[in-house]
């Protein structure tokens, strides 16, 4: 198997994006990706779309952003699995490059979700869950992870203070990153003073729905090599695993089994272990998720995580640099582009060119991106040489 | 008929749909395959386990434990009326698991991961059409049954 190369990233302002459309905000992360790698347009065999539908006026998007992004005949296609849809994208141009069909792929991780009403996001979020015999009952996104708390708080005494701990970093972080949505710092009495969601969760254990997009060019061994020669970042190791839909046919709402096992994956076929990750980018859409998280990926024991950010481990100068860019908290969760935009994040770590955010010697970073709760978990190792 | 069940309902046809014909003449329905034995709860109709799609309903006590819940306050479309509401999830004496509302005879703050429950059979009288749904009840809660 060839290795795969990072030989591009770029990223937009992450926001309420009033000022422009989708494939509008699909072109700024696009341009800074050919910009960032010094690639010609001419070399590109193919582009993958990564954005959730549902929340677009304009069906089937890959086809508009193919155009405005002037790339007529090549071909491209839309991944979807909800949140996760970037790395989803990712793992297909992977499978692309790998097949020797496209040696030169283009990802692009786009979404507008401002672009409903208040209605209308209502609406949905009423079907985020299984429809049959759970979203009957008024279930919500936030209110799921909720559940994940209230267990994981019960089983292992996780604090609501810890909880909160992890927004407090993220946002923390948020605040040097230009690209974020919220770029200030919050206090835990703020945090603790916000209003209620969804018991255990008020306002500051929630991401936010932003608009945004984030690009990645991947190129097979050989190209990369010759276009981006010593900077090119390397993606050695693609996990991806699923779990049930319907939390009522999983017996631990303590973690994703998705996760555990998209992270073994991954490891093993980067031979690598938890240990060696010096720079994550993981889901955390609720405070818990980043918690589980770290135990998932194994970077704390199971029912640790609690402790892992009280004891600041998840800072950098700890165990492993976390969410260093905001995470989705401060950054904001375009949902199609959140995948991309963690790799984007770990390639310029990789790079040392994230400033005052800077990971100490980044070699290994890991992306941790979720669809809904768990449903999909994708999990990406990338190396520096 | 499924529609009959929720509040809000998104799922009109299913090869389960007597589970809410049941439901309102207060009868908690799980399934059993007829070829391989695998029970649910939920009751799905293609088993899991052998691919047979031969099943049969099976009654199920609604006698459980609370295994994890939430307080909704922000709610979704169909729900604002309701807020705040608490959803918890049971797992079943028999096997299986539902999530249903907290009902009246247990107070929110009286709530605890572990605790015996009893999910009883309800019917909206609030609302015109057919509607029904389940909700969790302190242990010992009787309602009544069809013949």
């Amino acid at each position: 198997m060839s290795r795969i190369g990072i030989i591009g990233a770029g990223h937009g302002v992450f926001g309420r994006r009033s000022d422009a459309t989708v494939q509008e905000l699909a072109f700024e992360a696009f341009r800074a990706a050919l910009e960032d790698g010094g690639i010609d347009r001419d070399r590109l065999d193919a582009t993958v779309i990564a954005a959730v539908p549902e929340y677009h006026k304009q069906r089937s998007v890959a086809g508009v952003v193919q155009e405005y992004l002037n790339l007529n005949p090549r071909p491209t296609w839309l991944t979807e699995v909800a949140c996760a849809s970037g790395s989803a994208a990712i793992r297909t141009a992977w499978m692309a490059i790998q097949s020797g069909l496209h040696p030169v792929v283009a990802v692009i991780g786009c979404q507008k979700m401002t672009e409903l009403s208040t209605p209308e996001i209502l609406a949905l979020m009423g079907r985020v869950g299984e429809v049959q015999w759970e979203s009957v009952f008024g279930t919500t996104f936030p209110g799921y992870y909720a559940m994940f708390a209230t267990r994981h708080m019960h089983e292992y005494g996780t604090t609501r203070e810890q909880l909160l701990e992890v927004a407090i970093k993220n946002h923390h972080y948020g605040a040097m990153n230009p690209n974020a949505l919220f770029r200030k710092e919050i206090t835990m009495a703020k945090a603790l003073d916000s209003d209620p969601v969804a018991s255990p969760f008020c306002v500051y254990d929630c991401c936010a729905n932003a608009d945004g997009a984030a690009c990645l060019i991947l190129a097979e061994e050989d190209v990369a090599n010759s276009i981006a020669g010593d900077r090119t970042v390397w993606l050695d190791g693609v996990g991806c695993a699923t779990s049930s839909m319907s939390v009522l046919r999983r017996p631990d709402l303590t973690g994703l089994p998705s996760a555990q096992k998209a992270a073994e994956d991954a490891y093993k076929m980067a031979g690598v272990t938890a240990q060696d990750i010096d720079v994550a980018e993981v889901h955390d859409c609720f405070t818990i998720a980043e918690i589980m998280a770290y135990e998932d990926l194994g970077f704390c024991a199971k029912g640790e995580g609690g402790p892992f950010i009280s004891d600041r481990r998840s800072y950098i100068g700890g165990d492993v640099a976390v969410n260093v860019d905001g995470g989705l908290k401060a950054k904001g969760h375009p949902i199609g582009a959140t995948g991309v935009s963690m790799a984007v994040e770990i390639v310029k770590q990789l790079r040392s060119e994230s400033g005052e955010r800077q990971v100490p010697d980044a070699q290994v970073g890991l992306t941790h991106n979720v669809g809904g709760i768990g449903q999909y978990t994708f999990v990406h190792v990338f190396k520096r040489s | 008929m499924f529609s009959w069940f929720g509040k809000v309902s998104f799922v009109a046809y299913t090869k389960v749909s007597d589970f809410a014909v049941h439901l309102k003449d207060g009868r908690l329905m799980g399934s059993r395959c007829k070829q391989c034995g695998a029970t649910n709860f939920p009751p799905r109709a293609d088993c899991a386990d052998c691919l047979s799609g031969d099943f049969e309903y099976r009654e199920v006590s609604g006698r459980g434990t609370i295994y994890t819940y939430s307080v909704i306050a922000a709610a979704p479309t169909g729900f604002d009326d309701d807020v705040p509401y608490t959803v918890v999830v049971v797992d079943l004496e028999e096997g299986g698991r539902l999530l249903a509302w907290l009902g009246d005879s247990i107070a929110t703050d009286d709530i605890e991961i572990g605790m015996p429950v009893q999910v009883v059979p309800k019917i909206f009288d609030e609302i015109e059409e057919i509607k029904v749904y389940y909700t969790v009840e302190k242990t010992g809660t009787t309602w009544e049954k069809a013949p």
